[in-house]
């Protein structure tokens, strides 16, 4: 699978990370290599095979409904960039 | 007292218990190397005042009789691990002043035995990287250098600032995290002993998650007794983390008897890769005569999906690392871009994102992205975790099969130059991984034990992988094999 | 079980300029689980608290902070999936659906896309008495509530409160088998029904407990019948989903509006575009909403901090042998049991502590005449005064000795009114009250004769009229009545009048 200088761009929205116009295509090539590198496990019969999706095969714990934690607005607040009354404050969100 | 630095922790244990020194004189010792090793690059953050009023409080309990085996022992913390009050970077600049108003569990529970923070330490960017180089913070360097070569060398990622801090005498030990290897290759890259236990045993609570499926706290040290007395005072079950095992912990370090008569252990012939140099080959091969001296029997195993396993982990890894990072978004925490008039939340997010993480970082968080975005999330993701369980049977095989240990190289070659592989494309970095990274898919305990130097006069490593739990007769094969090796060679201070 | 017998509505139908057009809806119900603590911390999930306090390390996604799973939200969800019938997933799973925004602290949602922890089941939305519609549910999961960004109190900034972040919630995901805003209302309001009888959501509409994500299309008659034999969507027009309705009335409103404009888009030869809309109650209309448009690669995959969810086939069974009475088998039993009409006992099951006091009046009484009082007395003054059952100052078993007394033929049914009255503000025990005030009925011949005789005595005139007009017998009956004040036994006082007029 190759990535082109679009796919690129998209991926970076994706994830939320600015890249320069210029840097788009040298970015596509390396994404590009990765993926080849990936492609390896094309490689593989996966036929039948279940995904792993736990590495320790034990009980999900679940813990009682009892308020054990909050009230912690200072902590909650203290290493923001910027807040305003008691909430985080960020640039304004068009709905 | 003189170089009281450069003890073991089972040594300076038994000295602080014999009275020969305090745990103050024991702290002071490391905070004045510690001090005096800017060139190495190892120290992201020195608490000399912490140091020295919990060296007095571990006097004290060591006074009035009952202290634990940690107590009083020195020890540098990678900066992954959050500390309260102390930075807490993972060596991003995403992460600029963040305080934590918390302390991991595997810390507090070193601070609960009594032991000692000297600082943090360097490391690769959010544990991504095999060289420290993609730190915020500089690369951290390694004590070692080539026979003859002033070249600064990397004492390997992610760990590095560890590794470097250990094997230059600046802490007793350190904690590292290792997530396809990064335990292991900087304790194989500086002639130290480096243990990634089985996951869950470690609690990841508290831990700046990279990829949380492969994620796990371990101990670095100087020799393999230390690591199981440490790694004793790390694990244990933590409700705050759903996948920490509720098992017992077990006494490590009374497993360490040394005799290995009737062990069996494997030797995967799918390790024996292309290309792979004549001393590594070597040094292998030794190690696994003197385990058979000591009386293990040697079958040759199979592991045939090793070969896959760089490959998926470079897909699993970063699917979680893009979902893990995505909190770092300027708004609770850490660095915010500067904006432009008009710039709204997105240009937030992109500019802060593009401007607090570094290249191999975003690179990471973009390939996670693509392999779980709609249309490719089977032909990757789904795909690389089916490959994964396919590697775990392996294991299971060969552990069914009668397997105690299985004995592997640590890393396919010793230390590089710093910027050696500036030019080289990111594939070749991650080679770097291709012994360690089935250990972390798999989910079982591995350890890297210095066995020897090679002819520039650098350490390598050998790696003991264990079956799940049994890090106890993992570490005693690791010890058999350090004493039949007897490694003790140190590097010249240059620092 | 009984079930009660019912045949479906019709669809809606809208008359477009060129043909006419049905509505096809299908919701995502939103029910955040009655816990007090969050679905994955211990942060409360009180209402209306200082912004940014019931927050967590966890909610507030600090470094290295990990989910650990409310048991008891788990349990609520099993048991609204027995509620509604459906299969309980022994095995679920739990997934991170990826996106950015403010009031997403961790960047992702913790939800179940692939595995959820409920399977198919079905509600019944009844319309009138002997009209329902039965809306297949297609899964319910668990996943985490966001936060709330504030956009008014600022020109320049949003503000971010992360209070409701990560409380737990149960989406309830219907299949499109909801015909119209009528419907749809009513489909919530039995959701809303049945998820109090269970305990495990308070339905509070304007507190968010209950939101609900509208999905709308329109399609030419008899094309949502070939859907539903074939199962091809294809057969359906594109919908729009109209995100986070909190009330019954902008819920309708929002539809028609919707359905309307799509079609006026149809008509004009234009194609409805497949998007996220957002309704304004103020406007009446839906607009696009842009933010949700851009991206939509939510990029799922099994959360790596969470195990998967395994349940007990004990641990089920055990919740559902504890589940109450459920609205339908309940509204079925009260008109078998007790003879009363569909409509009465549909009244009587809107909540469970309503149809628990009017069993308890009925019990061992007339089913419909305690129905009558129940529905018509209690609860049009309880009304009247906004008082909820749990608060009525006439207890069941007053109201039921209310009852008895005009059984016994004690009291008339206007005195048992004044009695209503007089134990509503001054309690008491109704036959005392009765026997203290002389509230008792006449019934003794002799001095009802008396009276007649009084009255006839004192009207000689009205007396002549009434013998060659006896429908003026009547004012006589009211003269006397009034004279004993109410308490003769009104027929005995007619049969008296007559007899002694000679009619």
């Amino acid at each position: 699978m190759s990535i082109d200088k679009e796919t690129a761009r998209k991926v970076a929205h994706l994830a939320r990370i600015a890249v320069a116009e210029e840097d788009l295509e040298p970015l596509a090539g390396e994404l590009s290599a990765i993926l080849g590198f990936m492609d390896e496990l094309n490689e593989v019969d996966i036929d039948g095979v279940e995904p792993m999706t736990s590495v320790t095969p034990m009980a999900l714990y679940r813990r009682p409904d009892e308020v054990t934690d909050g009230d912690i607005q200072d902590k909650v607040l203290a290493n923001a960039p910027d807040t305003r009354e008691g909430f985080f404050a960020v640039p304004k969100v068009v709905e | 007292m003189s170089e009281l630095n450069k003890l073991t922790i089972s040594d300076a244990r038994d000295g602080l218990r014999k009275g020969d020194f305090t745990a103050r004189d024991l702290t002071d010792a490391c905070l004045a190397a510690a001090a005096g090793s800017e060139k190495l690059n190892a120290f992201s953050a020195h608490t000399p005042d912490r140091a020295v009023e919990m060296a007095d409080a571990a006097d004290a309990r060591l006074k009035a009789g009952d202290a634990p085996d940690m107590c009083g022992i020195p020890l540098g913390i990678k900066d992954l691990f959050s500390t309260e009050g102390v930075q807490t970077q993972a060596a991003s600049r995403i992460l600029d002043g963040f305080r934590p108003p918390y302390e991991s569990t595997v810390t507090s529970q070193l601070w609960r035995d009594g032991a000692v923070m000297l600082g943090k330490l360097n490391m690769d960017e959010f544990a991504m990287g095999s060289s420290n180089e993609t730190s915020t913070y500089g690369p951290a360097v390694n004590p070692w250098k080539r026979k003859g070569d002033d070249a600064a060398l990397t004492p390997g990622g992610s760990s590095g600032g560890s590794a470097a801090a250990v094997a230059g005498d600046l802490c007793l030990a350190a904690t590292g995290t290792d997530t396809g290897g990064s335990i292991r290759q900087p304790a194989a890259f500086t002639g130290i002993v480096g243990v990634k236990p089985t996951y869950g045993r470690c609690s990841r609570w508290g831990i700046v998650a990279f990829a949380s499926s492969l994620d796990q706290a371990g101990p670095m040290t100087k020799t393999v007794r230390d690591s199981a007395i440490m790694l004793k005072s790390m694990v244990g079950h933590d409700a705050k983390d759903s996948t920490s095992a509720n098992l017992p912990v077990p006494d490590f370090e009374a497993a360490l008897t040394g005799d290995i008569r009737g062990k069996t252990i494997g030797i995967p012939k799918e390790y024996r890769m292309d290309g792979m140099p004549q001393e590594i080959e070597d040094l292998w091969s030794r190690g696994a005569e003197m385990l058979k001296d000591a009386g293990a029997k040697l079958v040759d195993v199979s592991l045939p999906h090793t070969k896959y396993a760089l490959p998926a982990y470079y897909v699993i890894a970063p699917a979680e690392a893009s979902s893990n990072l995505a909190r770092y978004d300027g708004v609770k925490y850490g660095h915010r871009a500067k904006l432009a008039p008009g710039d709204g939340i997105t240009e937030m997010y992109e500019k802060t994102r593009a401007e607090g993480f570094g290249d191999e970082v975003k690179r990471r968080v973009m390939i996670g992205a693509y392999v779980l975005s709609s249309g490719f999330y089977d032909a990757y993701y789904l795909r690389a975790q089916k490959v994964r369980t396919l590697i775990r049977q392996d294991f299971e095989k060969v552990f069914a099969d009668g397997v105690d240990s299985i004995l592997t190289p640590a890393t396919p070659s010793a230390a590089f130059g710093i910027g050696e592989m500036a030019d080289a494309d990111p594939i070749k970095m991650y080679l770097n991984d291709v012994f360690t990274v089935t250990v972390n898919l798999a989910g079982l305990p591995g350890v890297s034990v210095p066995a020897g130097l090679d002819a520039d006069g650098l350490p390598l490593g050998l790696q003991l992988i264990g079956r799940p739990w049994e890090e106890g007769d993992m570490l005693n094969t690791a010890y058999a094999l350090e004493t039949a090796i007897g490694f003790s060679s140190k590097p010249e201070k240059w620092w | 079980m009984t079930e009660l017998a019912y045949t479906e509505p019709k669809p809606k139908t809208i008359a477009g300029a060129k043909s006419d057009w049905e509505l096809v809806i299908g919701m995502e119900v939103h029910a955040q689980v009655s816990s007090n603590s969050k679905l994955f911390s211990g942060a409360s999930t009180a209402f209306g608290a200082e912004p940014n306090t019931n927050v967590s390390l966890v909610d507030a996604a600090m470094p290295g902070m990990l989910p650990v799973i409310n048991d008891f939200c788990v349990e609520q969800a099993v048991r609204t999936g027995l509620g509604i019938k459906a299969g309980i997933n022994l095995y679920s799973r739990f997934d991170r659906k990826n996106y950015f925004y403010p009031d997403l602290p961790q960047g992702y949602q913790i939800s179940q896309l692939y595995h959820p922890i409920v399977g198919e089941g079905e509600v019944l939305v009844d319309m009138e008495p002997g009209i329902a519609r039965k809306v297949r549910i297609e899964r319910i999961h668990l996943e985490q509530d966001a936060g709330k960004s504030v956009h008014d109190m600022d020109p320049e900034m949003s503000f971010v409160d992360l209070n409701r972040t990560g409380v737990a919630l149960m989406e309830i995901v219907s299949r499109p088998d909801i015909r119209g805003p009528e419907e749809a209302a009513e489909y919530v309001r039995k959701l809303r029904q049945i998820l109090r009888y269970l305990g495990t959501c308070d339905g509070n509409m304007q507190e968010g407990s209950l939101r609900a994500d509208v999905n709308v299309s329109v399609c030419a008659p008899g094309a949502y019948e070939k859907y539903r034999e074939t199962g091809d969507f294809g057969h359906l027009g594109t919908r729009c989903e109209i995100k986070n309705m909190n009330s019954m009335r902008f819920i309708q409103q929002a539809i028609d509006f919707e359905a309307r404009r799509q079609i006026a888009i149809l008509e004009d030869g234009g194609s409805v575009d497949q998007e996220t809309r957002l309704y304004d109650p103020n406007k009446g209309e839906t607009r696009s909403m842009r933010s949700k448009e851009e991206a939509h690669d939510y990029r799922y995959f099994p959360c790596p901090d969470l195990l998967p969810l395994q349940l007990e086939q004990a641990w089920v069974d055990a919740i559902r042998d504890g589940l109450p009475e459920l609205p339908d088998e309940k509204k079925a039993r009260l008109v078998t049991d007790y003879g009363i009409t569909e409509y009465d006992a549909s009244v009587l099951c809107a909540r469970r502590a309503h149809a628990d006091f009017y069993e308890e009046v009925a019990s061992g009484r007339d089913g419909k005449q305690a129905a009558n009082w129940v529905i018509n007395e209690l609860f049009g003054r309880l009304n009247k005064q906004g008082l909820e059952i749990e608060e009525t100052p006439v207890s069941a078993a007053q109201l039921g000795t209310i009852i008895d007394l005009i059984g016994k033929g004690d009291i008339s049914g206007k005195i048992a009114k004044d009695l209503f009255e007089i134990v509503w503000s001054e309690g008491g025990d109704p036959a005392e009250i009765v026997e203290a005030r002389g509230m008792k009925q006449v019934t003794d011949t002799g001095a009802i004769d008396a009276a007649v005789a009084q009255v006839i005595a004192d009207n000689p005139d009205k007396a002549e009229q009434a013998r060659e007009k006896p429908s003026m017998a009547g004012w006589f009956v009211g003269q006397v009545m009034k004279a004993t004040g109410g308490k003769a036994n009104p027929k005995a006082v007619n049969e008296a009048v007559r007899r002694k007029l000679g009619l």
